[in-house]
C-alpha cells in the first residue's frame, strides 16, 4: 500500500509523505485525530509525533521561557520540545499534560494540543484505575534493546523467573529504527543469518512460550534502590482506550493475550511495578545528544536517530532536503538508509577530519558529498515557524573552534549526531560508579552495581554483535546466579568497528565571549542556553552540582536526557579543559521518566488514601452526629453537637454532664497490651517507675513509664488479671510504640525474664461511665455487681455478666476525677453494651461525650496528656509526679534523676496557668514571659521563660484554665507572668494545676 | 528499598523493620554504680562508623523479634545477621554468618550472596 490509499483533504496536503517501506505501522487501519485544532490522519502504530510530520508539520509548542520555535526533536522519551496535553478520551478519563507527541501514540478521536514546556492541571476527577504490583522476581532485564532480548532469551531458557520490561511500544530497541531490510552500503544487522525483525519477532514469540519470563512492553523502570527494588510505571492507556472507547461490549481483559492477571489488569490504565530482583541487567540503551551551535534549536533540527527512526519504522520522511551533522560512524547509518528511500542528502559533514572507513563506505555508496573537519555552525529559517532553511558549514581548527565563514547550503531538515549518551540512569540512582570514556565521548559505567550487570549500549558497545554477546552471556550468568543453569547460547551478528568520535561541545568562533551564546541551546525544555552555563560561572560556581542548579539544566522532565552531557561538555570548554570526566556528572536520582501522581497513588486515595480504624460502636457515633478526631490511626468521637451548637456549647454541655450528672464515652481505642509469664510482675516493675509486682489481682494501678533518661515516654492503667497475668493499658496513640518497648527490653536486656506480651486493643471495647449517677447505672447494667464503695473500691475491677448475659470486666477508674467505670466486654458485644449504657442512663439524662471534654476535665484535675503536657523532656518529677516515683526499687530511668541537670530545682514545672482577666483562653503552644519584658525589636530576643501545654474553657469553673511548663513554676505560685493572645501581652497568673476538687472527694462518688 | 533478612521470616521489606540503633551497647547492670559522665556515655553516646556497623532491628510489622545485623555504611550492603545476646561476628571477610542463624533458628534459610560483580 502506498501513500495515496491516504484520505485527501482530511490533512496537510503539503510535505512529507509516507514512504513505501515502514516497519512499524499497519496501513489497513486509518486513525483520525486532531492536533491543536487540526484534524489529521495516520496509521496504527503511530506516535503523534510521527503522523504529524507524515503531515507535514514539525514544528510543536513554542519555548517555556523564550517564546521561540521549536519542533520536533527526537523519537522517544528523551523529547523535550513536543510535548502534548491529550484530551480525556474515555468517561471518568481527565487531560493530561506533559507528555511526548513522540511517546504517545494515537487512537481514533484523540485530541491534543502542544504545550509550551508547562502543562496545565485538569481539576476533573480522575475516575479510572490506577494499581500497583508487587513482584519478585530472579532476574530483570530492562531494555528490550538486542542486548535484553539476548539477555531474557538466555536467562528465561534456565528456567529463572525472567522479567523483561522496555518503555517503548514494540521490542527492538534500536533495532526498530533499522530499515529491517537490506540496505546499499549499510551495516549488516542480521542475526543469527535472518534479517533482525525476524529475529526480533520469533525471539519474542519464544517468550510467550516460555513459563517463567514476561515481557511488558510500554512500561517505564524509573527508579532503582537498595537490594535491586526497582520501580516502573506500565502504561496501558491506548488499550484502554481502544477497549473501552470502541463500545463493543466486550469485556476490557478478554483481548488481552496476558496470561498471569487477565483480569485485574482489566481496565487498568496505569500500573506502577514494585520489583525486587535477584538479578538485574540494565540493557538501556544509548540517547543521541544534539550539537551545541548558534540557533540549534530551530524546527527542523532534528537527532540523526530520530530521522532514521521516522524513515524506517514510520515511513516519514522528515524532509526532502536534509543535511547531517555528524561527530561520530552512526550518522552514517543515516545516510545509506536516506539514499535508499530517494531522500536527497545535499552533504555529510563530519567533525572528524579524515574519513573513517564507514564513512568512506557509505560515501562511496550513496556517491554523497562529504565535508570533513567541518561542522555547522549556525542556521537560518523561514516559512512555518521558522523552519530551517539553510545551514552555515564552517572548517574546525585543531582546537575545534570555526574559522571564518563557510559556506551555506540549503536544506529543509538538518539531522544532528553529536554523539550518544548511555542511559545510565538507573545505574548512577544506585551510586554505581561511572568513568568518562573520551574515545566515544560517553560516561559509562565503571563496574555495575552488585547483582547487575551492564550489556549493551549502556556500556558504550554500540555494535550489535558486541550487544547479543554480552547481553546473552549477562543473561545467562543473572540466571546462573539465581539458581538457574542452562547452556549458553549466543546470537550471531557481523562485526562491527565504530572509529573514534571527535566530539563537539561549543560551536563557536568566538570562545571568548560566551556571553554572548545566547542561541547555543543546551536544555531545550528549560531554555538554557552555553550563555547561561558562562553566567553561572561567572557567579563563581565551578561544580556540575551548583551549576545545575543554577540554570535549572538537567531538571524538569529531561532530566539530563539530551543535556547534562553537552551542560558539561560546555562547562569543560568554559575551563579551557579537555576531560569532561574531570568535571564530573550530577546526580542522578529517581524519576527516570516524570510518572503521575495518580500511579503513584493507585487505589490508595479516598477512604483508602489513610484508612481509618473504627470501632464497634462507631455507627452509634455517627448515627448520633459526633464530630471525629483522628487519634492513632482511630477514628475517635471529638464531640457531640446538637442541632445550633458550636463546639465550645458542645464541650461544656457534655463537661456539665459528667460533672452533674453522668456521661459515656467509648474508649475502645486505648491501647491494651495482655503480658503473661511468671515474670511479668518484675518485668513491669522494671518498666514503671512504681511497683506492679504486689499489686493484688482484681487491682488495678496507674502508671508511668520513662525512657532511660528519665523521661516520660507513656502511661496508662495496669489491672492484674491473674497472678502471671496483667493487663496493660497505653495511651490510644502510644499503643504500637509500648508494645515495641516491652518487647525490645524483654528480647535485647532481660531474655531472662518468662514473659510475653500480645496485644488486645481490638479484642476489647471499653465503655467508660462517668459522672456522680454512674454508680446507679452500672448497678442497672450489672446486676450481680455489688457496686457499693465499700464492696467495689476505686482501682478495682470485677468479672461479672451483664444483664443481657454478656460477660463483663468492669473497672473503677477515673480520668475525670468523678466517680466512674470503665466496662470491657469483647469487641463482638460493644456496640450492644454501649446502647445498654444508654437505655440504663436514660433517667439521668446520660449524655455520650467525646476526647475534647475527656481533656478538658482532666486537665481541670490536673492530670498530663502524654505527647500533649509532655514533650520528651518532662521528667516525673517535672509534672510534679514524684508520688508515682519508686525509691525503694530500680527502674528504666531512675538512675537519670540525679543527673545534674535533671536534679536541678528550677527545672521547668507543670503549672496552672490562670488568665487574670477571666474571660481570655490562652492559646496552645504559646510562649510565656516574664511581666514587664520588653518585646520590641529593639529591645532583641525576649526570653522565655515556659509555655502553654494545655487551654481550655472549663465547664466546672465557668472560665478558662490552661496547664503550662514554667521554668521553677512550682516555687512561683500566685506570680503573674504574661502571654502573647492575638497580638497582645495578657496577664497570667501562675497556680496549682489542679483546678478542681483538690481534696478528691468526688471520687467515691 | 532494603531488603533484610529477617532471621524468623526470610527477607523483607524495610518498611517492616523498625531500626534500632547500635548494637552491643549493653543496659549498665547497675546503672547507678557508674558515674555521670558514664551514664550520660550509655545514654547518648554511640560510634557513627564508616564501613561495617553492628545495629540492631525489629522486624516490628512482622514477627516482633529483634536481632543483631552487621551493614555497611557505606554501601548499605548486610554482612551478616545473627541473634540478640550474640557476640560481633569476625566480618572481617564480609561472609554471610547463616550459620549463626542456623543456631537460633531451626530452619536455616539462605542469606544474600556477596560475589563479586562480574564486569
Amino acid at each position: 500500500m502506498t501513500h495515496s490509499a491516504r484520505p485527501s483533504g482530511s490533512t496537510h496536503l503539503s510535505g512529507p509523505t509516507r514512504l513505501d517501506h515502514a516497519t512499524g505501522i499497519d496501513r489497513s487501519r486509518h486513525i483520525s485525530f486532531s492536533v491543536d485544532g487540526q484534524q489529521h490522519t495516520g496509521f496504527a502504530g503511530d506516535t503523534i509525533a510521527s503522523a504529524l510530520i507524515a503531515s507535514g508539520r514539525i514544528d510543536c509548542g513554542a519555548s517555556t521561557y523564550l517564546g521561540r520555535s521549536r519542533g520536533i526533536l527526537s523519537a522517544g522519551i528523551e523529547e523535550s520540545n513536543a510535548l502534548v496535553r491529550v484530551k480525556g478520551r474515555i468517561p471518568g478519563d481527565v487531560s493530561e499534560s506533559m507528555l511526548p507527541a513522540t511517546r504517545v501514540p494515537i487512537t481514533e478521536g484523540l485530541e491534543a494540543d502542544y504545550l509550551s514546556g508547562l502543562g496545565i492541571l485538569d481539576p476533573g476527577q480522575d475516575e479510572l484505575v490506577y494499581e500497583h504490583k508487587h513482584i519478585h522476581v530472579d532476574v530483570l532485564i530492562v531494555g528490550a534493546g538486542p542486548a535484553g532480548l539476548a539477555a531474557a532469551r538466555e536467562a528465561g531458557k534456565s528456567g529463572a523467573r525472567t522479567l523483561l520490561l522496555d518503555d517503548r511500544s514494540a521490542p527492538g530497541g534500536s533495532l526498530l529504527s533499522s530499515p529491517g531490510r537490506s540496505v546499499e552500503g549499510a551495516l549488516d544487522e542480521s542475526i543469527d543469518e535472518v534479517p533482525a525483525p525476524e529475529w526480533i519477532e520469533a525471539t519474542v514469540n519464544g517468550f510467550a512460550e516460555a513459563e517463567e519470563i514476561t515481557y511488558r512492553p510500554n512500561t517505564t523502570v524509573f527508579g532503582s534502590y537498595d537490594s535491586n527494588f526497582f520501580v516502573a510505571l506500565e502504561d496501558r492507556t491506548r488499550e484502554l482506550v481502544e477497549t473501552e472507547g470502541t463500545g463493543s461490549g466486550a469485556s476490557a481483559g478478554s483481548a488481552d493475550s496476558d496470561r498471569d492477571d487477565t483480569a485485574s489488569r482489566a481496565g487498568t490504565r496505569q500500573r506502577v511495578w514494585h520489583i525486587r530482583a535477584k538479578q538485574v541487567v540494565l540493557a538501556t540503551g544509548a540517547h543521541e545528544r544534539p550539537i551545541v551551535f548558534a540557533d540549534n534549536d530551530r524546527p527542523g533540527i532534528m537527532l540523526a536517530s530520530a530521522v532514521r527512526t521516522y524513515l524506517n519504522r514510520f515511513g516519514v520522511a522528515a524532509g526532502q532536503r536534509i543535511a547531517i551533522a555528524a561527530t561520530n560512524d552512526s550518522a552514517y547509518e543515516l545516510l545509506a538508509d536516506l539514499h535508499a528511500a530517494g531522500i536527497d542528502v545535499p552533504a555529510i559533514i563530519d567533525s572528524r577530519a579524515t574519513a573513517s572507513a564507514m564513512a568512506e563506505r557509505v560515501v562511496d555508496t550513496t556517491g554523497t558529498r562529504l565535508i570533513l573537519g567541518s561542522t555547522v555552525t549556525g542556521t537560518a529559517g523561514e516559512g512555518p515557524a521558522g523552519r530551517i532553511s539553510r545551514v552555515t558549514v564552517a572548517a574546525l581548527d585543531e582546537d575545534a573552534v570555526a574559522a571564518g565563514h563557510g559556506e551555506d547550503i540549503d536544506v529543509d531538515l538538518l539531522a544532528v549526531a553529536g554523539g550518544f549518551s548511555p542511559v545510565i540512569h538507573l545505574h548512577g540512582q544506585r551510586r554505581g560508579p561511572i568513568v568518562w570514556r573520551a574515545d566515544i565521548a560517553a560516561f559509562v559505567p565503571k563496574t555495575p552495581v552488585r547483582d547487575q550487570f551492564t550489556v549493551g549500549a549502556i556500556n558504550g558497545d554500540y555494535s550489535l554483535e558486541a550487544a547479543l554477546k554480552d547481553g546473552a552471556e549477562a543473561g545467562n550468568a543473572a540466571a546462573n546466579r539465581s539458581g538457574f543453569a542452562a547452556a549458553l547460547t549466543v546470537p550471531k551478528a557481523a562485526a562491527m568497528t565504530f572509529a573514534p568520535a571527535r566530539p563537539l561541545w561549543l560551536v563557536t568562533s568566538a570562545e571568548d565571549d560566551h556571553t554572548a551564546l545566547t542561541t547555543h541551546f543546551i536544555d531545550f525544555q528549560r531554555d538554557q542556553s552555553v550563555a547561561d552555563v558562562q553566567r553561572a560561572m561567572n557567579a563563581g560556581m565551578r561544580s556540575v552540582e551548583h551549576i545545575k542548579r543554577y540554570t535549572s539544566i538537567s531538571t524538569g522532565g529531561d532530566q539530563g536526557k539530551t543535556s547534562a552531557v553537552n551542560a558539561i561538555g560546555a562547562i569543560t570548554s568554559i575551563l579551557g579543559e579537555t576531560d569532561l570526566g574531570s568535571v564530573g556528572h550530577t546526580t542522578f536520582r529517581a524519576p527516570f521518566a516524570p510518572v503521575p501522581f495518580a500511579a503513584l497513588a493507585g487505589r490508595r486515595k479516598g477512604e483508602l488514601f489513610d484508612p481509618a480504624r473504627i470501632t464497634a460502636i462507631h455507627p452509634w457515633h455517627v448515627a448520633h452526629g459526633a464530630e471525629f478526631e483522628d487519634v492513632g490511626g482511630w477514628k475517635r468521637p471529638w464531640y457531640y453537637p446538637r442541632p445550633g451548637e458550636d463546639m465550645e456549647a458542645a464541650v461544656l454541655r457534655e463537661g456539665k454532664a459528667v460533672r452533674e450528672s453522668v456521661g459515656f464515652q467509648d474508649a475502645s481505642t486505648l491501647g491494651k497490651i495482655e503480658i503473661r509469664g511468671t515474670d511479668a510482675g518484675e518485668f513491669l516493675g522494671q518498666i514503671y517507675t512504681n511497683g506492679f509486682k504486689k499489686l493484688g489481682v482484681g487491682k488495678g494501678r496507674y502508671g508511668l513509664m520513662c525512657t532511660p533518661d528519665g523521661m516520660i515516654f507513656d502511661d496508662g492503667v495496669t489491672l492484674r488479671v491473674a497472678e502471671d497475668r496483667y493487663l496493660m493499658t497505653t495511651t490510644t496513640g502510644g499503643a504500637a510504640t509500648v508494645l515495641e518497648w516491652l518487647e525490645e527490653w524483654h528480647q535485647t536486656e532481660w531474655p531472662h525474664l518468662d514473659v510475653v506480651f500480645t496485644s488486645v486493643t481490638e479484642q476489647w471495647s471499653t465503655v467508660a461511665v462517668a459522672g456522680p449517677r454512674s454508680r446507679d447505672v452500672i448497678a442497672k447494667i450489672a446486676p450481680n455487681l455489688d457496686v457499693s464503695n465499700e464492696n467495689f473500691e476505686f482501682m478495682g475491677f470485677r468479672e461479672t455478666t451483664l444483664a443481657g448475659g454478656i460477660p463483663a470486666r468492669i473497672c473503677r477508674i477515673s480520668f475525670s476525677g468523678e466517680l466512674a467505670f470503665e466496662v470491657n466486654v469483647e469487641n463482638y458485644y460493644g456496640l450492644a453494651v454501649w446502647e445498654a449504657v444508654a437505655e440504663a442512663g436514660a433517667e439521668f439524662d446520660i449524655t455520650p461525650y467525646g476526647t475534647e471534654v475527656m481533656h478538658v476535665l482532666r486537665a481541670e484535675k490536673g492530670f498530663i496528656i502524654v505527647g500533649q503536657d509532655t514533650d520528651g523532656t518532662v521528667t516525673p518529677q517535672d509534672a510534679g509526679m514524684e508520688w508515682i516515683v519508686s525509691k525503694f526499687k530500680d527502674f528504666i530511668g531512675k538512675r537519670s534523676y540525679s543527673r545534674i541537670d535533671t536534679a536541678r530545682e528550677d527545672r521547668k514545672h507543670l503549672v496552672g496557668v490562670l488568665p487574670v482577666d477571666g474571660t481570655t483562653r490562652l492559646a496552645e503552644g504559646a510562649q510565656l514571659i516574664t511581666s514587664g519584658t520588653p518585646v520590641t525589636p529593639e529591645a532583641g530576643p525576649v526570653p522565655m521563660i515556659g509555655h502553654v501545654t494545655s487551654s481550655y474553657m472549663s465547664p466546672s469553673l465557668d472560665r478558662p484554665i490552661g496547664l503550662a511548663f514554667v521554668e521553677n513554676g512550682r516555687n512561683r505560685t500566685g506570680e503573674i507572668i504574661q502571654s502573647p493572645v492575638a497580638g497582645s501581652l495578657v496577664d497570667v497568673e501562675i497556680t496549682s494545676p489542679v483546678f478542681y476538687d483538690p481534696e478528691g472527694n468526688r471520687r467515691d462518688g | 528499598m532494603l531488603l533484610i533478612d529477617c532471621p524468623h521470616c526470610g527477607p523483607r521489606d524495610e518498611t517492616e523493620f523498625h531500626y534500632g540503633g547500635q548494637a552491643h551497647v549493653a543496659y549498665p547492670a547497675d546503672p547507678h554504680a557508674l558515674s555521670d559522665r558514664e551514664w550520660a556515655e550509655f545514654l547518648f553516646y554511640r560510634d557513627n562508623d564508616r564501613g561495617l556497623y553492628a545495629e540492631r532491628w525489629s522486624h516490628s510489622l512482622g514477627c516482633r523479634k529483634w536481632f543483631n545485623a552487621i551493614r555497611d555504611t557505606v554501601t548499605y550492603d548486610f554482612t551478616a545477621i545473627y541473634p540478640m545476646g550474640q557476640a560481633r561476628p569476625d566480618t572481617a571477610e564480609a561472609a554471610p554468618q547463616a550459620s549463626a542463624i542456623a543456631e537460633a533458628d531451626p530452619q536455616p534459610h539462605p542469606t544474600a550472596g556477596f560475589e563479586g560483580a562480574v564486569r
